[in-house]
Formats: C-alpha cells, sequence, structure tokens
C-alpha cells in the first residue's frame, strides 16, 4: 500500500500510456512527464510568489495582499489574468526577434533543468548519467536569455542590466560548480539518481545526507550563497536593482512577456533548489527513517518549498550588495573556500572512519572561515584624504 | 566574525514575521475603506469658499480680489469679476466674483492662497475622497462646488476657524468704531453745516455723505 501511494504518479503514467501501441509508449510516458512538470510547477511558483508577498509583508510589519479571495488567496490569478490582458509593447528601435525569443527562451531553459531531477523514487524523466553536468550545461544558458533580453531591448537600463548579469552569473558559476564537485567526488557519479542513493541511506534511523558532515555543511552553505546569486536572487540581485536600473534587463518587457521572465527566475529558483536539495539534503529520502513511509516526492516537494521559504527570509533581510562587494565576495572569499573544500572531500575520503577525520575536516574548514572572515573584514585605513588641485 | 550580522538580521525578520501574528501594536496598517482614523487638526488638501451664514451666494466672503490667482503657483484657479455689486453678509454692497473655479487637477495643496487671501474667503478642505469618472470637467469645481459654511470649516479646523472668527470680529468692533466715529463726524459736521451754508445747499445734500461715510469705514 506504501509503495503504491509512493510510486502513485508511475503507476498512473503506465496506466495511461497502455492504452496506445507499444512503439509509442516510451515517447508518450516521456510527454506525460513533461506535461507534469510544466503544470506542477507553475502552480508552486505561484504559490511561493503568494508565499513571498505574504512573508515579506509580515517581516515589514504589514499584512501583504489581503483583498483577492480569502486572505487573498487568489491575487496570483489576478497576477496572471492582469499580465495576460496587458498591452505588449515592443520598444520601436529594439531587435523584435531576439526581443521576443529571449523570455522564450529563459523559460524553455529553466525547464530543461527539471528533467534529470529526481522528484521521487523512479520518478526522474531522462535519467542520465552524467545529469549533473546536464543541469549546469542548462543552467548556463539562461545567461544568454539574461544577454539576449538586454541587449535586444535597446536601453541602456536593460543593457547594464545584462552586463551585470553575465558578470554575476559568470563568478558564480564557478563556487556553485566548485562546491557540487565535492559532491561528485564522494559519490563517484555524475548521475543524480546515485548521489540521492548514496545519501538514502539510515545509521540508528538518521539519514546519511551530505549535509551532516563537514565538508558537506561548508558545501551546501556555498553552494546556497552561489545559487542565490546565480538566480539573480537578492541580495544580489542588482542586475534588477531598481534603485538604480528600473528593472534591470527586463526593463522593456511589458505583459506576459514580463511575467515569463518572472516566471523563468521563479522556476529557476526552484530548480536550483532541487538541485541543491538533491546534492545535499538527500533528495526525495525522508530525514528519519521511520517516517519513510511517507511518499518520496512529498518529501522532495517539502524540501523545494522549505528553501524557497529561506531565499524569501534572506530577500526580507539582507540589503543589496554593491557590485565591487559582490565581485570580491565571489573571487576572494566563496572560490578559496569552495577549492579549499575540494581538498577537504578527498582528506575525508581517505581518513577512514572515526571521529579523528570530523575534528580534522571541521577544524580545516573552521579555521580557513575565521581567516578568510577576518582577512576581508580587515579594516583599510587610507589616512587623511589629500587632494592636489582643490584646496 | 563574519556571519553573525546576517544571523542576527534574520532573527529580527523572524521575530517580525511571528510578532506580527500576535502582537497588534506591530501591525499598524488601518486598513482603509473599512477602517478609518480621524484625521489630524492640521490636514489641509484642496481650497474651499467659506460663506457666512446659510446662503452661499449671499454669505460669500470673497470679493474677488483675484490676489490668490494671482499667486497661485500652479495657475489653477480663474476668477471672473463681476460688472455689479452685491451686499455681503454684512450689508454692505461688494463686487463678487462671478466666475470661481478651481481645477483641483492642477491644485498642490500649497496654501498660498489662503495665506494671502486678507479676507478670511478661502480655507483649505480635508475632503479627499474626490476621485470621479470625468477626468476633464469632474475635477474642474465651480464657486457652488467650492462654497462651503463656516460652520463646515468650524468643524473640520476648530483651532484656526476660532482665530479667523476672533480676527473678523475685531475687525467688525474696528470698524464698527471707525464708522460711528466717522457717523458722529459727518453728523456733527451736518449739524455744524446749516448754520453757515444753510441758504446755498439743499438739507438731502447733507444727510447723503453719512451712510456713505458709514459704509467706506
Amino acid at each position: 500500500m506504501i509503495e503504491k501511494v509512493d510510486q502513485i504518479f508511475v503507476i498512473l503514467g503506465h496506466w495511461l500510456v497502455s492504452f496506445l501501441p507499444s512503439t509509442l509508449q516510451p515517447a508518450a510516458m516521456v510527454l506525460l512527464g513533461v506535461i507534469a512538470i510544466i503544470a506542477t510547477f507553475p502552480a508552486l511558483f505561484a504559490l511561493t510568489v503568494l508565499l513571498e508577498r505574504k512573508g515579506l509583508g509580515r517581516m515589514q510589519n504589514r499584512y501583504g495582499p489581503n483583498r483577492v479571495g480569502p486572505y487573498g488567496l487568489f491575487q496570483p490569478i489576478a497576477d496572471g489574468l492582469k499580465s495576460l490582458t496587458k498591452e505588449d509593447i515592443v520598444p520601436l528601435s529594439a531587435d523584435a526577434v531576439v526581443h521576443f525569443l529571449a523570455p522564450v527562451l529563459l523559460v524553455v531553459v529553466v525547464f530543461m533543468g527539471y528533467a534529470v531531477l529526481p522528484i521521487g523514487r523512479n520518478m526522474t524523466l531522462v535519467n542520465m548519467d552524467a545529469g549533473l553536468l546536464f543541469f549546469f550545461a542548462i543552467g548556463a544558458s539562461s545567461e544568454l536569455s539574461v544577454f539576449m533580453a538586454g541587449w535586444s531591448s535597446r536601453n541602456k537600463y536593460s543593457l547594464l542590466g545584462a552586463m551585470r548579469a553575465v558578470a554575476q552569473m559568470i563568478s558564480y558559476e564557478v563556487p556553485l560548480l566548485m562546491s557540487s564537485v565535492a559532491v561528485v567526488m564522494m559519490t563517484g557519479s555524475l548521475s543524480l539518481g546515485k548521489i540521492v542513493d548514496a545519501q538514502n541511506q539510515y545509521t540508528h534511523g538518521l539519514p546519511h545526507w551530505y549535509i551532516f558532515t563537514p565538508w558537506g555543511f561548508a558545501g551546501f552553505i556555498l553552494f546556497a550563497i552561489a545559487a542565490t546569486a546565480e538566480t539573480n536572487r537578492s541580495p544580489f540581485d542588482l542586475p534588477e536593482g531598481e534603485s538604480e536600473l528600473v528593472a534591470g534587463y527586463f526593463t522593456e518587457y511589458s505583459g506576459f512577456k514580463f511575467a515569463l521572465f518572472f516566471l523563468g527566475e521563479y522556476v529557476g529558483m526552484m530548480g536550483i533548489s532541487g538541485l541543491g536539495t538533491t546534492l545535499f539534503l538527500g533528495g526525495y529520502s525522508a530525514p528519519f527513517e521511520v517516517l519513510g513511509f511517507v511518499p518520496s516526492w512529498i518529501w522532495f516537494f517539502s524540501k523545494i518549498m522549505l528553501s524557497m521559504c529561506v531565499f524569501i527570509w534572506v530577500r526580507g533581510t539582507l540589503p543589496r550588495l554593491r557590485q565591487d562587494q559582490l565581485m570580491n565576495f565571489a573571487w576572494k572569499f566563496v572560490l578559496p573556500l569552495t577549492l579549499l573544500n575540494v581538498m577537504v572531500a578527498g582528506l575525508w575520503r581517505f581518513m577512514g572512519d572515526g571521529w579523528l577525520r570530523w575534528a580534522v575536516c571541521s577544524a580545516i574548514l573552521l579555521l580557513a572561515y575565521v581567516t578568510m572572515a577576518r582577512l576581508g573584514m580587515r579594516k583599510e585605513h587610507f589616512g587623511p584624504r589629500s587632494y592636489r588641485y582643490a584646496e | 566574525m563574519l556571519g553573525e550580522g546576517i544571523l542576527k538580521g534574520l532573527g529580527e525578520t523572524a521575530r517580525n514575521f511571528a510578532g506580527s501574528f500576535v502582537s497588534a501594536e506591530r501591525l499598524t496598517t488601518v486598513q482603509y475603506p473599512e477602517e478609518r482614523i480621524a484625521p489630524i487638526e492640521a490636514t489641509r488638501d484642496f481650497p474651499f469658499l467659506v460663506y457666512d451664514g446659510t446662503d452661499w451666494e449671499a454669505g460669500m466672503r470673497c470679493v474677488a480680489c483675484q490676489i490668490c490667482e494671482k499667486e497661485c503657483p500652479p495657475k489653477c484657479i480663474y476668477i471672473v469679476k463681476s460688472t455689479d455689486k452685491k451686499p455681503d453678509a454684512l450689508g454692505k454692497p461688494q463686487i463678487y466674483p462671478a466666475r470661481f473655479d478651481i481645477d483641483i487637477s492642477v491644485c498642490m495643496s500649497c496654501q498660498i492662497c489662503v495665506e494671502v487671501c486678507p479676507f478670511e474667503a478661502i480655507k483649505m478642505d480635508t475632503e479627499f475622497e474626490l476621485s470621479t469618472a470625468d477626468r476633464f470637467g469632474g475635477l474642474l469645481y465651480d464657486k457652488k462646488e467650492l462654497s462651503k459654511s463656516n460652520e463646515h470649516f468650524h468643524k473640520i479646523h476648530p483651532t484656526e476657524a476660532a482665530e479667523v472668527d476672533a480676527r473678523l470680529a475685531e475687525e467688525k468692533v474696528k470698524a464698527d468704531a471707525k464708522a460711528k466715529a466717522a457717523a458722529t463726524a459727518a453728523a456733527a459736521k451736518a449739524a455744524a453745516a446749516p448754520v453757515a451754508a444753510k441758504p446755498a445747499s439743499p438739507p438731502a445734500s447733507s444727510v447723503v455723505p453719512a451712510p456713505e461715510g458709514e459704509k467706506k469705514g
């Protein structure tokens, strides 16, 4: 029975497909999966936007949207209808084709990432051996769409936003990859399914999630920072900094194209949360062995929604960084620590079981963190300012 | 220590988040159309014309001196002077505004018209729910729409209205005293005149200046 509930979508899919001739069945199965993904994640996106608006409101001691429907629950529907019925404006001097393609490309690319994510037991759309590589390759092409949007708009704010976005995304791509490399080293596989399987074991009822190891914990924090920057999320939302760039690279978009960018951003966030979950939080596995009866996909979605809540919480807390702070943080703090983390992961692998490797690995990481932080936060004294021509 | 401030900040927002559900003093939002709070006394938005008594046309204080029209920075006031004179609230014949329009879509609520008015005839209102479906004529108020009674002024700005009334009463007392003095002087003159020039001028001419002096005073 438990098994049936866990596999309900797989069973349902097979049953639906069984009406078709056998030659068409594999293709139909994939198509069903695609439809499921395209239906589920925008629904979650609507829920997240509502959560974000209500949550941010509460953090700022106000109600948030509470007019449409009971407690403002139908706000996403109202927003969707509004953006659908709004006028779609393309600037006269914009490159119309690229201007149109940019949001489409973003959404396509963002959804393609879900192809390799194990959403539940036996619920991976395409179980690739190099799934992680595929995800990163696809994720990197979202930069292209951002730059297409910025360049084709023929607007200085769009262009500046796109330049910032590309600079930021390329800078944070490196720590993002390096923090996942540690996981790949431990698992010995790029397949996301195998990575989850490696974590889906229990001793004394507690899971073997990578976050519960020194290198995994450090890796997860670094991954989370890089993922926040990668999705242009506050406090790294310089590309769309309202105070200086109107709306950044999608300044010139209105109506449904704007909604597509919005959708792409949030679905991308959920995608990268899903990857982080898969890599460090045990994917679809239950947090305690006794909770193993709860269907695996429920765990996956609750972990995603939990990380979305953390994204919202961070957005409600931190102010936006400055461009130089952003770059310094990426190259002088996050990247060295991820490199060290790769080394520590190697050390962990070859030190064997026991408390010693816990002590050594934790000590190295903690020491490095403190030293780097001290160095980074050192006050530079420039002395009294002197003028050459003024005075 | 790096990250300490971030954790502190996260704690602060979490406290706000949880606190807004339990403590009413954190959540200060007034949900406007259903809930309202009384405006503070200094509230002001658009000007209105004050009239004394009950009839807005008879009691209008404005004498169409056009100072406000000239001083208005966005030029939202339009006044046409009357060609005839009508008695005002005190019964004196005065020029009155044949037209007095304010385009409140242009008005910037600066209150300069109120400050320059020598007759305490224009004051600031507190009415703010003025939205209309007609975006051209709907916000162009004529003198009938602009006229509001002194009682209304007392209701919205009690302190200021009391001051204005006291000032007007003082002026009236002064004016009455002056008029009286002028009247007595004229009467004395009239009494003295017949002795000197009784045969030269008819008695009617000596009677006429007296009420005129009363009016001017």
